[in-house]
């Protein structure tokens, strides 16, 4: 079974799309006529430059409408979320004491150079996100935020000393890439120190998703919108999994 | 438009706020640090870096052994250039290739270090003066738009790619141009040296950047027919360092805060009011407007609940600045337009804040920070956002005015982003120019009800701090959430007491014609409150 898809504009496979975009030439008619064939060469027809100016001397911005020729087949998508299992705070407390007797150490940092702990704050802090409390709050969680600024190296150390369950890496702002980096960087490092199969990996940040995340090697992303409950949730059912199968083997 | 609040209420929260920061004065006119040291050489000409790659200013302070240290490293630096009969920036390469060491000198007479040490003081104060005075002609030659002055960040981490975005900018529109940091820099305990093209998040912040923006700024503000101010960072660990490089290059404003580093960098807090003060000394005198950071509060916490915690913030840093020097129109304090766009009525409670710090400081260049926590990828709702942040700064007539991009939160702002953001400023300020002087807040209602809650928590707030110490209270979480030890933090190792023959000409010359009281003044008065104190115990 296949769906093929195409953007929708008022008619079914229209295909109508959006752009906009910032050239390096001074604005003229010209311009608008470069902006238009450069859409062209993107593949897109019915061509509409519906507004094109000078925002600078040798910039120009345009706003154009087009149609895709092309569609997606959306079964044939797969991109799944983190299982996440919907449980609230004192759920999550009965479930961690039940089925792994002991409290939860998580450590959580926005890695490298960001300073942005907007995400990080929301997930770890006791005040935590749209009234759902962070996992400071928790009974059975022992949480740790390091804050902005953290190395990977730092963050593997700190895993160590304090024998952490599960590391939260977030990234909010990127420039060029950073951000993929440093997350690898995180994960390479604990491979090297031996610690990766212990401990319950995360990234988070508003461009992370799970895909990417699994591409990167760890086991969830979390991205815009994440309530704490559900990455509190994902941890200990990880660790509770992990622990019925080290019994298994 | 204006509320009626309560100005017995105001007075007293400025009373509280003297008592707060009173005996932090004591404490900082009884120490420095390696950072207001190495500002010291940096204004007496030393620069550059050593084979080593470390700036030379760093590499001085590194050889100084600590004793001498604790009497200023002018004292140490002044004896050998009479010895040596260099110039400063000579002499501090000489040291960085260990051809000089100041342990040599330890035996020449003070006033021979004092001597040498007078013209290259006069005449670094001469070029901060120039460049003020420089500052004030090309302001009226070429006179701004009227406030709130846009401003905008550029940060692609090359300098050069900057200077593009900075002129551009400026054509947009732009009246203030400030070039984002290196997010690591502010923890850097050194300046970098020289032009720099690679950075995350920003571009380092060098006295060779500061030059390069400056110029292209001049260039373009000739063309525009109006000045475009350019701006920077003295915050992290190298504030008083930054604040000296930005009065030799004529920025015209730095961040600068006295208590943001502390809670949100975890940079020690001896170490960041010892800093702050001197940095602000230099702000005061080569006429930069600070920007206090008032907005951290808000982006990490809830920004209903933390309102009260601005308006004390914003208390606090004008005391410190005013001690400082800083009149109130060099005083940008800060506030940012936070509060959940769900919430019913969030505009009203935007407006009340903003609105109630334009009155509480009429005179203080107020700034002001656009949505970033509930700023998403949904560019459409961000850039409507941003219009009703629009509207309320210019309602409530604030000072300078930082413009939110459409795509915050997404990446650091591309040369568009900034030209819709430019533009969506322009408009709505100019469609509603005069829209708060039409306006009469109904008496009792939503908005003045709200200033009035948050003004009588600010002063409660302000009780508590004056209570329990600035030092304790930040320890037990009072400001954001955040606890922080005296003597924790980066940057702590690099406190030191002053000795009884401490000299620091710059501190000296600064106090003088800023007409404070000395630091050692101030300390004086503290034991002798102090002694007061005692004799009142014992009776």
């Amino acid at each position: 079974m296949s769906k093929i898809v195409k953007p929708y504009g008022d008619t079914q496979n229209d295909g109508k799309v959006q752009l906009s975009f910032t050239l390096p030439v001074e604005w003229s008619e010209a311009a608008d006529e470069a902006a238009r064939q450069l859409a062209g060469k993107m593949g897109f027809t019915d061509v509409q430059v519906v507004d094109g100016r000078r925002i600078a001397s040798g910039f120009s911005f345009f706003v154009l409408y087009a149609s895709t020729p092309e569609g997606v087949d959306v079964e044939s998508i797969h991109a799944p979320s983190a299982q996440t299992h919907a449980m609230s705070m004192d759920e999550v407390d009965a479930f961690v004491a039940e089925r792994l007797g002991r409290k939860i150490r998580v450590a959580g940092a926005c890695i490298g150079t960001d300073a942005h702990t907007v995400g990080i704050d929301a997930i770890l802090n006791m005040k935590g996100y749209q009234g759902d409390y962070g996992l400071e709050r928790y009974r059975m969680f022992e949480a740790f935020n390091l804050g902005s600024q953290i190395a990977p190296e730092e963050l593997v150390r700190y895993a160590a000393e304090r024998k952490i369950d599960a590391l939260l890496a977030s990234q909010v702002v990127t420039q060029k890439g950073s951000d993929i980096k440093n997350f690898t960087l995180l994960g390479e490092l604990l491979e090297a120190e031996g610690l990766r199969d212990r401990i319950v990996l995360i990234c988070g940040g508003p461009r992370v998703n799970n895909r990417l995340a699994s591409e990167l090697g760890y086991d969830a992303g979390f991205g815009r919108g994440t309530l704490p409950s559900e990455v509190a949730a994902f941890i200990a059912v990880t660790l509770a999994d992990r622990l019925r199968e080290a019994a298994r083997r | 438009m204006e509320l009626n609040i309560d100005r017995e209420r105001v007075d007293r929260c400025r009373e509280l706020a003297a008592a707060i920061v009173a005996p932090v004065e004591s404490f900082i006119a009884a120490h420095s640090t390696v950072s207001v040291e190495r500002a010291v050489l940096r204004l007496l000409g030393v620069d550059g870096v050593t084979p080593q790659e470390v700036p030379v200013p760093n590499a001085i302070l590194d050889t100084l052994p600590e004793d001498e240290r604790r009497s200023g490293v002018a004292m140490a630096f002044g004896k050998a250039l009479a010895e040596t009969g260099l110039d400063p920036t000579a002499l501090g390469e000489s040291i960085g290739l260990r051809q000089v060491s100041l342990e040599q000198f330890a035996a020449t007479p003070e006033a021979a270090a004092r001597g040498a040490l007078r013209p290259h003081v006069e005449a670094a104060l001469a070029r901060i003066e120039i460049q003020r005075d420089e500052r004030a002609l090309r302001l009226a030659r070429l006179p701004q738009l009227p406030p709130p002055l846009l401003y905008v960040i550029v940060a692609s981490g090359n300098i050069y790619e900057d200077r593009a975005a900075a002129v551009a900018a400026a054509e947009a529109g732009a009246q203030v141009v400030a070039v984002i940091r290196s997010t690591g820099q502010s923890l850097l305990d050194f300046v970098p040296f020289g032009p720099t093209t690679e950075g995350f998040g920003g571009t380092y912040a060098t006295q060779a950047n500061f030059r390069i923006v400056r110029a292209a700024l001049d260039e373009i503000a000739e063309k525009l027919g109006r000045y475009v101010m350019l701006t920077n960072y003295a915050s992290g660990l190298c504030m008083p360092e930054i604040a000296s490089m930005a009065a030799l290059e004529r920025l015209d404003m730095l961040l600068n805060d006295s208590m943001y580093g502390i809670l949100f960098r975890n940079i020690n807090m001896k170490r960041t009011f010892v800093d702050q003060h001197f940095s602000r000394m230099l702000n005061a005198y080569s006429g930069i407007i600070i920007n206090t950071g008032e907005d951290n509060y808000l982006t990490t916490a809830d920004a209903v609940d933390q309102a009260p915690a601005v308006l004390a913030s914003q208390f606090i840093n004008e005391e410190f600045a005013h001690r400082a020097g800083l009149p109130d129109r060099q005083i940008g304090l800060g506030d940012a337009y936070e509060i959940n766009p769900e919430l019913e009525d969030s505009f009203l409670y935007q407006v009340a804040q903003a609105q109630l710090a334009r009155e509480i400081f009429p005179d203080a260049a107020l700034k002001y920070m656009p949505p970033t926590k509930h700023m998403t990828g949904d560019i459409f709702k961000g850039h409507l956002i941003d219009a009703m942040f629009n509207l309320t700064s210019v309602m409530t007539r604030q000072n300078i005015h930082l413009c939110g991009m459409l795509t915050e939160a997404i990446h650091t702002p591309l040369l568009g982003d900034r030209a819709l953001s430019l533009e969506n400023a322009r408009y709505i300020m100019n469609a509603a120019r005069h829209l708060g002087d039409e306006i009469v807040l109904r008496p009792g209602g939503t908005i003045e009800r709200r200033a009035r809650d948050v003004l009588s928590a600010c002063e409660a707030l302000l009780e508590r701090v004056a209570e329990t110490g600035l030092m304790r209270s930040i320890e037990a979480a009072t400001f954001a959430d955040v606890s922080r030890a005296p003597d924790g933090g980066r940057g702590f190792e690099g406190v030191f007491a002053r000795a009884e023959d401490y000299f620091n000409p710059f501190e000296e010359a600064l106090s003088f014609a800023l007409r404070l009281r000395s630091g050692r003044q101030a300390q004086d008065d503290n034991d002798s409150a102090q002694d007061d104190k005692l004799r009142m115990t014992r009776a």
